[in-house]
């Protein structure tokens, strides 16, 4: 198990030895109101987790499920408001089909069913019971209710007798089961609270469930149910014990990789096009393997190496294939088409991962850069900062001159500048994406645009830089860049924006998450650790889900 | 003893216990409820002939002055101009509905998204994102695609699944379908009873799975218990999900009407490495939204649904052409206007290859002989756009055109001028058209009860 020394800066004065020692001193937890219990519908990504870890990553299917609606910069919101239309359980009843059917096919079963039947040509109650009890838990989450296992086990008995096949009985009814809301829905199951009458707490089961989809963006496993079962997760020790088996865990790198999936909106990357014949070197893999990079980047950064968070915008280390290097023009050549590490050097312009091409190039045009593009993602993905969308009533005559001498972006974009109908918004944009204008629109470096040699001096907030690697730097100093991640990593843990009320929560991780050097998986810890994050309220008469969402999502519309 | 549910009543053994008196309250299935009010009759069968709703959606309007002759009357005869010469072949089987109003009733206008809201749904969105209620494919799908084996069919051209035109609300929006070997799949494999067959057996295997299900979705019922208002609204949507493929299981289960102009379209070919990584170019496009097209007009023509939605471009006009930096959005903005011309000559281009594609679906429709007329005769095709001019975003004069007769029900051939009147008047008429019991449809300023009746036959 790795530890971590961790400084309380400014509040204890002394080092501490110890990854959980969250008592004795430190900044206090605000107390939290929560917010009243609901369901999360599972992402599609948690969906697939699921599937892999209960059964296996030869267990495949095909379809896509419905969208979910980003609000407030992570699509995890949406799930809380998702519901499910025709042709969404449409899909999820033909991926269940497909997925049970793969289950009890000859070479699964022998695995994935704990028991073999008295004959695979008739039912078998106990082994099918023995079955559904395993697998029920781990698709609910929680053990199956009496009534449950009956219906499954009578399910799966009438259609092994009608086929006169058990196994077919057994794909039958585990097919249905995964089409329930029971197992498409996380649900805040709550209880009366006996340290506080009146009040509800969450169950353990549910409680297991908010730390497994935080920490693993997966189902809880068995270890986890048992302590749940055993009440553990009420006790600081006994949470304190799951929460350090599963950060030490290698399942970590998967929730990791879910959260900054979320935050840096990388579901942009699947639609990403670039025009061959501006950009020949930029392809589908392109797309696949920068997203991939960045992942790779962030994960062994924040996890692998446990570095300072900060240092992500900076950092020259990374990881290419032979598609990448083309753009990069690097002297990568792995013919397997893996992965390679590489440093770039320090004074390389190609500093953290704002340089990187999945973060260039669908912050750009098809076919060319877009600073306005680059700083809005900076400002909203990055900072959490909202920037207008444009008016709808735009003059565009404005940039519309043929006849303009322009060569650069920067002296095409002068005109935001100067009409006061876009200055407003472009003054906060424009500056810092001049910054990346040394990256062409699919993420290679350049000097010039049209012959002209390229200025990428700017500022941000004040902070003058003179080129990206600057920008980067003014970037990792930038206060608000961690207070936007913890804003985000909280309202991701607990599925839903933080509010007004909670504002003391989340600056009580920020002072933490700074006390700790910024690092991730002891920000994970802090939170999956607090009150905070299973605090809810007594529901309220008429609550809607909705009621206290911002459909924050708006299609953009920005023109340059 | 058994759970499994017992088999339901058939159409025909619910009519015959009417017959005999037996069950005077039993709900007969919608299926001969909307049928052509003409009577219009297979040749080959004598079944009469369904009516069907579909919607053709494209991005980014037309180039102003480069479409439609504008009108100041209602009269006969579309003019079509440069941008829409495609479709001068159908000028007799389509109107055009010019001069209509969307007031924003002091909303702001969030470009190229306030535009489709409200001419699909009758809302104007409050915030940007917000599908504030249904949009009338679905409305008019609750009435009429209760009988058939998808309720709607969804597809995109462009491969942005999330961009469908079709919802029960913002976070009620199903994601259509994006590839034409999943479609397939979907449409025309395993599960498709193909209505021409000789010697139907029903499949005891759907049966089953139809057991299952209801019995699991009984059970479930015990979750509503410990849920919030919200959430029961939610799993009440769950519910209403689960029944309809009840009811799409239930119907496999019989046999489905002969139907002469059914024939199983052919497998589409995996599509290449190079159309992989350039969907959205114009070309592939165009390509992806012809074989998208043979398969739903022949999914129509085979009674698999009533209803469809076929996106050849986003709103926000997603696509490109090789060579060019911007995507047909930004083209919109950013290109200047050509003094001789008079027009953004690339944005004319945009705009020209979606009518090219409107026209290649209108052509895919009328190709399908049904009894003395074709598929489309037995349409009512609801095509529309987010804005009318989209380099200003402007909404006054969103176009929208209906095409085919709906059985008979309606007039084409129509430019039908609003006058001010609101957009949302020609939905009303195609929701009424289509049998659709609304005295009013639309919010706020957008509220109407009046309907065209100039094209009603």
């Amino acid at each position: 198990m790795r530890r971590l020394i961790v400084r309380m800066a400014g509040v204890c004065g002394l080092l501490m030895a110890s990854s959980l020692a969250l008592v004795g001193c430190g900044p206090r937890e605000p107390v939290s109101e929560g917010a009243p219990a609901d369901m999360r519908r599972l992402t599609e990504e948690q969906y697939r987790n699921t599937i892999a870890d209960l059964f296996g990553p030869t267990v495949t299917y095909g379809g896509h499920f419905d969208p979910l609606t980003r609000i407030e910069g992570l699509t995890a919101l949406g799930a809380r408001i998702a519901q499910v239309t025709p042709s969404g359980f449409e899909q999820y009843y033909a991926s269940a089909r497909s997925i049970a059917a793969q289950v009890v096919n000859e070479t699964n079963r022998q695995v994935l069913v704990p028991c073999t039947p008295a004959s695979p040509n008739s039912a078998d109650d106990k082994c099918a019971k023995q079955f559904f009890t395993k697998v029920g838990r781990l698709l609910y989450r929680r053990p199956l209710t009496a009534a449950e296992i009956d219906v499954a086990t009578t399910l799966a008995h009438d259609v092994a007798e009608r086929r006169s096949d058990f196994y077919q009985g057994l794909a039958f009814s585990l097919a249905g089961m995964m089409a329930t809301p029971n197992f498409l829905f996380v649900v805040d199951s709550t209880e009366p609270d006996p340290n506080s009458p009146g009040n509800v707490r969450l169950t353990p089961f549910a409680r297991a469930s908010r730390l497994s989809f935080l920490l693993w963006n997966s189902t809880p496993d068995d270890v986890l149910l048992n302590a749940a079962e055993r009440g553990d997760l009420y006790t600081k020790s006994g949470l304190d014990a799951q929460i350090e088996r599963m950060v030490g865990s290698p399942n970590l790198e998967a929730g990791v990789r879910a959260f900054f999936t979320d935050f840096l909106n990388l579901e942009k990357l699947e639609t990403l096009e670039k025009d061959p014949i501006i950009y020949p070197a930029f392809g589908a893999r392109t797309t696949e393997d920068s997203r991939e990079q960045l992942l790779r980047t962030i994960t062994d950064h924040l996890v692998a190496r446990n570095l300072d968070y900060r240092d992500l915008f900076t950092t020259g280390r990374t990881f290419v294939t032979a598609t990448l290097a083309r753009i990069y023009k690097l002297p990568v050549d792995r013919p397997d088409g893996g992965w390679a590490p590489y440093q770039f050097a320090s004074d390389d312009p190609r500093a953290g991962i704002m340089a990187q091409i999945a973060f260039l190039a669908v912050n750009s045009h098809p076919g060319r850069s877009s600073p306005t593009l680059r700083g809005r993602a900076i400002r909203e993905v990055l900072l959490c900062q909202k920037v207008p969308d444009p008016p709808g009533d735009v003059d565009f005559s404005l940039f519309n001159d043929p006849n303009s001498p322009s060569k650069t972006a920067r002296q095409r974009l002068t005109v935001h500048a100067t009409a006061p109908a876009c200055a407003g918004c472009h003054k906060i944009t424009d500056p810092i994406g001049l910054g990346l204008e040394s990256f062409d629109g699919a993420g290679a470096i350049r000097a010039t645009e049209s012959g002209e040699t390229i200025d990428v001096s700017g500022e941000l907030d004040g902070k003058p830089f003179k080129d990206a690697a600057g920008l980067a730097k003014v970037m990792r100093d930038n206060p608000a860049v961690p207070a936007c991640l913890v804003n985000r990593l909280y309202a991701y843990a607990v599925g839903r924006p933080a509010g007004r009320a909670e504002k003391e929560t989340v600056a009580y991780f920020e002072k933490l998450f700074a006390a700790d050097g910024y690092r991730v998986p002891e920000l994970l810890r802090r939170i999956a650790a607090s009150d905070a994050f299973y605090k809810v309220s007594p529901a309220r008469a008429g609550t809607s889900a909705q009621s206290g969402s911002t459909v924050g999502y708006a299609q953009k519309d920005n023109p340059s | 003893m058994s759970i499994l549910l017992p088999r339901p009543p058939s159409r025909r053994r619910a009519l015959r216990s009417i017959f005999n008196g037996a069950a005077v309250t039993l709900a007969l299935p919608y299926l001969d409820c909307f049928l052509n009010e003409n009577g219009t009759a297979l040749a080959a069968t004598g079944a009469s002939i369904p009516v069907r709703f579909g919607t053709w959606f494209w991005g980014l309007g037309h180039t102003p002055g480069r479409a439609v002759v504008d009108k100041r009357v209602t009269g006969r005869g579309v003019d079509f101009l440069e941008e829409t010469a495609a479709l001068k072949p159908y000028r007799d089987k389509l109107s055009y509905f010019g001069n209509f109003t969307m007031p924003l009733d002091g909303n702001a206008n969030y470009t190229h998204f306030t535009g489709w809201v409200a001419t699909l749904s009758g809302y104007v969105p409050q915030r940007g994102g917000e599908i504030p209620g249904t949009t009338l494919d679905l409305l008019i799908a609750d009435v009429v695609g209760n009988t058939t084996r998808f309720k709607t069919i969804d597809v995109t051209s462009n491969g942005i699944a999330r961009e469908n035109y079709s919802a029960r609300g913002t976070n009620s929006r199903a994601a259509a379908e994006v590839s034409p070997v999943a479609l397939y799949a979907r449409l025309f494999g395993p599960d498709f009873v193909d209505p021409n067959q000789a010697g139907f057996q029903p499949d005891p295997l759907i049966m089953l799975q139809k057991s299952v299900l209801s019995a699991y979705t009984e059970q479930s019922k015990e979750f509503l218990k410990s849920t919030g208002a919200a959430d029961k609204a939610r799993l009440d949507e769950y519910f209403t999900s689960v029944r309809q493929i009840e009811n799409q299981l239930a119907l496999q289960l019989e046999k489905p009407p002969a139907n002469e102009a059914c024939r199983v379209p052919q497998r589409p070919g995996e599509p290449s490495v190079d159309q992989l990584a350039n969907i959205r170019e114009m070309g592939n496009v165009i390509d992806t939204h012809k074989v998208m097209t043979k398969l739903l007009t022949m999914a129509i023509a085979c009674n698999q649904s009533r209803v469809f939605n076929m996106v050849f471009t986003d709103n926000f006009g997603n696509v490109r052409r090789n060579g060019e930096s911007y995507t047909h959005h930004l083209v919109t903005h950013e290109e200047a206007i050509d003094p001789a011309l008079g027009y953004q000559p690339l944005a004319f281009w945009f705009g020209q290859q979606c009518m090219n594609g409107f026209a290649y679906f209108l052509e895919a429709l009328s190709s399908i002989k049904e009894g003395d007329g074709t598929l489309l005769d037995n349409c009512l095709l609801f095509a529309s756009t987010d804005s009318n001019y989209a380099r200003i975003h402007s909404l006054e004069g969103v176009p929208v055109y209906l095409a085919g007769k709906a059985g008979g029900r309606v007039k084409t051939g129509l430019h039908v001028v609003g006058n001010g009147t609101p957009i949302t008047r020609v939905g009303l008429t195609a929701m009424r058209v289509m049998g659709v019991p609304r005295e009013t449809w639309g919010t706020n300023s957008l509220q109407t009860s009046k309907v065209i009746t100039d094209i009603l036959a």
